[in-house]
């Protein structure tokens, strides 16, 4: 039985559709309504309010913490400066991934990192030597993400914060809903976003404080279905999904290096001292890594086509999949397969994130992927495209620091 | 960019008018590397969709408030989502009514399907298939949403429904063609839905969309098919057709003007066309009103077909046989629009609150005899005393709409027809009139209404014409009636998007096809004359 998080007496009581998931051992809404329409716009145009609190959480203390994280993790902690955030990932000796997460330095020698898996034991397991302590506190902090254009607005009315000048993966803590806390400029549907950490005994005044704040704006409380259209439309990689742990894989092929699971941009070779680095250079020596994560936006006329020869209007699931769907060249050769993929409801595009052999992985390579009406399988055009399908500029904007700029010209 | 367009012209087109097609339209040439200028009358663009602050603080969608059949492939083409597009799906269809709790239909079908049991359990389990019926037959419509008209020459002379495609839709749907064909053709709404339903309730507001924009009754014959277009709405893939565009209707079209600079598209406001230059059968460019004339290898009209042919060409210039059949063209206007700025929230007497029942468009349309009668008053000359409204809360779906705690109020209103006994001119002097109907139509349901309002906008077909170039002020540059739809819009002959002056292309809503915040006449004119070498 999933246990309940901080939040759960307010999302029970909201949650209509009773469409739950199991996250991390804890009970997560799907979806409040019968769909997550209203609650993908919500994210989209004013602001969705979502209950992260089940992400593993640990923190690391201690003379020796950022040599630690530098060492696990892919990003040079020791770079990271109080009040920052990276976003990383973790590799096993063997250079494959692990997991995907945020560190942040919280100052005065404290550091938190967040992940999708539990890794106390292997944090402990390489911390001999490092003069750290590790402490899970998972259940120690209750965390809301409150995502959307709206965001700053409506969470600036519960915070003594300065918000405007809250950097893009900047942390602060502060007074949130009259009670400390920490609140990061960070998220997972790619737009203007931020996480708000407390006290779980903090949760509920917590949440009722958004909830009014955030009435007027037309804010939503917003389940994981809504999350995983707007994660896809920003191009985030998901644990479990687009890649897999290599800690849960069983074969040896299932396993991803970072960038196979376009991850790369978070590994600097040329850093020593971290797991999976070795492995890693030998990779690049040998030529590099074999597959590439990437975008493909499926051929809408054709799709159209498909189903019209079914005497069918197109059709597709109101949500995110996560069905693996096989991914061919021009010669009929599979290269790959689609992990996740989604109708954007507001870009009007059939998305797709996919793991394909590198040399297709260029933009603009006509791929084709699989899909199946009426239960009869078929292959249609999947063009390779850029990632993110959707970047808008609130997402990494800083008022203060345009306001700082144009007070500089003036 | 150079000086001169490809074609040596100073421009290769210049589209007149900055509605959202002309918009679209140039900025379909501009992606293609054509040099494009469009000339706009007024001070901003949009045309009637178009998002303007007539009191301090508030803004309306003056025109058109809600979006259906934007086309899926323009916002994808001219990548209006990064120019700034954003569109809410409408959460409820409410139609309350004097003395009780009203209907609200839902996207959450289990939700309305309570609803409507609460009139008639049989139509409750009637209403999902009749859903399902109408979103097959639009896979047979929706091709030509998006293509040029066919060409009737290229078909053997077999009858208009057998082309598009409908009478198979009808045969699959089980039901008899050539009975169905006559019963779209030839009844009327409320007939079309009886079949269907039995509770008046529901029919009544289903039954409205066969009437906006023509100068018909829901017992019209008729009226039954252009239902059906209305219910066409948008089938790719999203559960909910109606949308409201944050910012207003005006946003829309700023996204597709911002999309059509970004390829290089010039746009100039203030910049009235006084004539469309034609030389020996050829127009070269266009005067302005101020007295510039502007030279280009062709010319596109974005404005109403008679405002086009009858005003900037001049009959001198056209066939006879156009001239007649141009001045048949039907584009009675019928309808009117009243924005009102409110002071505060305003509660609906039988559901009150601002909840997501009023989070959607709400049809003041209690009953079929109610919107036959509305219907008699215009028959007779005169605007509806107690008029068929469709009502939106934008400020409940875009905050910015209106400051905090205050509300805007979007009302389309029929009947107001343009050709009032008194005559059309005397229009401005029974605005006011016509302002306060609507006002005290809605104070029939949300008593609090008339204390409330700070500011209101009324807009009669005459000042649609006058102030937007609707002629006759018809919303959708002509009526959507079958007879001049398809290959027939906006005449026979000429129906994709070429004219007889040889250059002079259309690509406003009175060409295929049709009207509404669609894009899709202007965005397939450009691409007809891309194909065509036109341009
Ligand atoms: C009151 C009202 C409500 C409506 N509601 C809806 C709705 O809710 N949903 C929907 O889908 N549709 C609605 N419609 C219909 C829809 O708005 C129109 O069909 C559509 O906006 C027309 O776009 P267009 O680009 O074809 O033409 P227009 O928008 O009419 O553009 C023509 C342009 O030409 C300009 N022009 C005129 N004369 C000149 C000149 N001499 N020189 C230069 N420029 C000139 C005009 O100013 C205008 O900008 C409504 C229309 C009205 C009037």
């Amino acid at each position: 039985m999933p246990r309940h998080t901080p939040f759960h007496p307010r999302t029970a009581a909201l949650c209509h559709s009773y469409a739950w998931k199991e996250w991390a051992g804890q009970l997560a809404v799907c979806n409040y309504d019968r769909h997550s329409e209203r609650e993908y716009f919500a994210f989209r145009h004013n602001a969705g309010l979502i209950d992260v609190s089940p992400l593993y959480k640990y923190d690391v203390r201690g003379p020796d913490a950022a040599d630690f994280l530098a060492h696990v993790w892919t990003r040079d902690c020791n770079k990271l400066k109080p009040g920052r955030m990276y976003y990383g990932a973790m590799c096993n000796e063997d250079g494959h991934t692990l997991d995907d997460g945020t560190i942040a330095n919280l100052g005065e020698g404290l550091f938190r990192a967040t992940t999708s898996e539990p890794w106390l034991g292997w944090y402990g397991r390489h911390s001999r030597g490092f003069d750290v302590s590790i402490e899970d506190v998972t259940d120690r902090i209750a965390a809301l993400s409150l995502q959307g254009p709206l965001a700053r607005e409506i969470l600036q009315g519960i915070t003594d914060a300065d918000l405007d000048a809250l950097r893009f993966f900047g942390i602060t803590s502060c007074t949130v809903a009259g009670q400390a806390g920490h609140i990061s400029r960070t998220g997972y549907t790619g737009d203007l976003g931020y996480e708000i950490w407390v006290d779980p005994d903090g949760a509920l005044p917590l949440w009722d404080a958004l909830q009014t704040a955030g009435a007027p704006f037309g804010m939503q409380p917003a389940g994981l279905d809504a999350m995983d259209v707007t994660r896809i439309e920003a191009g985030f990689v998901l644990q479990g999904v687009d890649y897999v742990s290599a800690k849960s894989c069983i074969t040896e092929s299932l396993k991803s290096t970072p960038d196979d699971a376009s991850l790369g941009w978070t590994v600097k070779l040329d850093r020593e001292g971290w797991i999976g680095r070795d492995a890693l250079l030998r990779e690049r020596d040998a030529g590099g890594s074999k597959w590439q994560l990437v975008g493909l936006e499926i051929d809408w006329a054709e799709l159209e086509q498909l189903y019209d020869s079914y005497k069918l209007p197109p059709h597709l699931a109101p949500h995110a999949s996560r069905a693996a769907l096989p991914v061919w060249n021009a010669d009929g050769k599979q290269v790959g397969q689609a992990t996740s993929s989604t109708w954007s409801p507001q870009l009007k595009r059939y998305i797709a994130l996919a793991q394909v052999h590198r040399p297709y992985a260029a933009e603009g390579t006509a791929l084709t992927i699989e899909h199946t009406p009426e239960f009869e399988r078929h292959r249609i055009t999947a063009t390779v495209v850029d990632k993110p399908f959707y970047n808008p500029p609130q997402k990494t904007f800083t008022p203060a620091k345009a306001k700082a700029k144009k007070e500089a010209v003036a | 960019m150079s000086a001169l367009g490809t074609s040596g012209n100073p421009y290769d087109a210049i589209v007149v008018g900055a509605g959202h097609n002309g918009l679209a339209c140039a900025a379909y040439l501009a992606k293609e590397g054509r040099k494009v200028l469009v000339l706009e009358r007024r001070h901003l663009v949009g045309g009637a969709a178009v998002s303007e602050s007539l009191y301090p603080g508030f803004t309306y969608s003056v025109c058109s408030y809600v979006v259906s059949l934007l086309r899926p492939w323009i916002i994808r083409d001219l990548e209006l989502v990064k120019h700034g597009l954003k569109i809410v799906p409408l959460e409820c269809s409410y139609t309350p009514q004097p003395d009780d709790a009203g209907l609200c239909r839902w996207p959450d079908p289990d939700k309305t399907r309570e609803e409507i049991r609460r009139l008639s359990p049989r139509d409750a389990d009637t209403y999902p298939e009749f859903g399902r019926a109408v979103s097959r037959l639009s896979r047979f419509v929706k091709p030509f949403i998006d293509s040029p008209a066919p060409d009737p020459l290229s078909l053997k002379p077999k009858d208009l429904w057998q082309l598009m495609g409908m009478g198979r839709a009808f045969r699959e749907l089980g039901d008899d063609l050539t009975a169905l064909q006559f019963k779209l053709t030839t009844m009327g709404g409320v007939d079309f839905l009886r079949e269907w339903f039995e509770s008046d309730q529901l029919i009544a507001p289903m039954s409205c969309s066969g009437i906006i924009g023509t100068f018909l009754g829901v017992n019209s014959p008729g009226t039954a098919y252009v239902l059906l277009h209305h219910y066409m709405g948008e089938i790719d893939g999203s559960s909910r057709a109606w949308g409201f565009p944050v910012g207003g209707t005006g946003a829309i079209s700023e996204a597709i003007a911002s999309s059509a600079r970004s390829h290089g598209a010039e746009i100039r406001c203030n910049a009235a066309v006084e004539k469309i230059l034609v030389k020996g059968g050829k127009t070269y460019g266009v005067a302005l009103q101020s007295g510039d004339e502007l030279h280009s290898k062709t010319v596109i009209s974005g404005c109403e077909p008679r405002l086009t042919f009858n005003t900037f060409v001049g009959a001198e210039h056209l066939p006879d046989e156009f001239v007649t059949q141009v001045s048949r063209y039907k584009a009675r206007g019928s309808s009117g629009k009243v924005n009102i700025a409110l002071d505060r929230w305003v509660d609906f007497k039988h559901r009150p609150g601002d909840g997501m029942h009023v989070r959607g468009d709400i049809a003041i349309a209690p009953s079929t005899d109610y919107l036959e009668r509305a219907y008699d008053d215009a028959k007779y000359g005169d605007f509806s005393k107690k008029p068929y409204i469709n009502l939106v809360f934008p400020s409940l779906l875009d905050r910015n709409m209106a400051p905090p705690g205050k509300h805007v109020m979007s009302c389309f209103v029929q009947y107001a027809p343009y050709d009032i006994k008194e005559g059309p001119s005397h229009w401005p002097e029974k605005r006011e009139a016509f302002g306060d109907a609507v006002v005290d139509t809605l104070a029939d349901y949300m008593p609090g209404l008339k204390d409330a309002i700070l500011h209101r906008q009324v807009l009669t077909p005459w000042d649609l014409e006058q102030d937007f170039g609707l002629t006759e002020g018809n919303i959708f540059h002509g009526e959507l009636g079958l007879e001049q739809l398809l290959f027939q819009r906006p005449v026979a002959g000429w129906a994709r998007y070429k004219t007889p002056v040889k250059n002079l292309w259309l690509c406003g809503s009175g060409a295929h096809p049709g009207g509404g915040v669609m894009g899709a006449p202007g965005g397939l004119a450009a691409k007809e004359m891309l194909k065509q070498r036109a341009v």
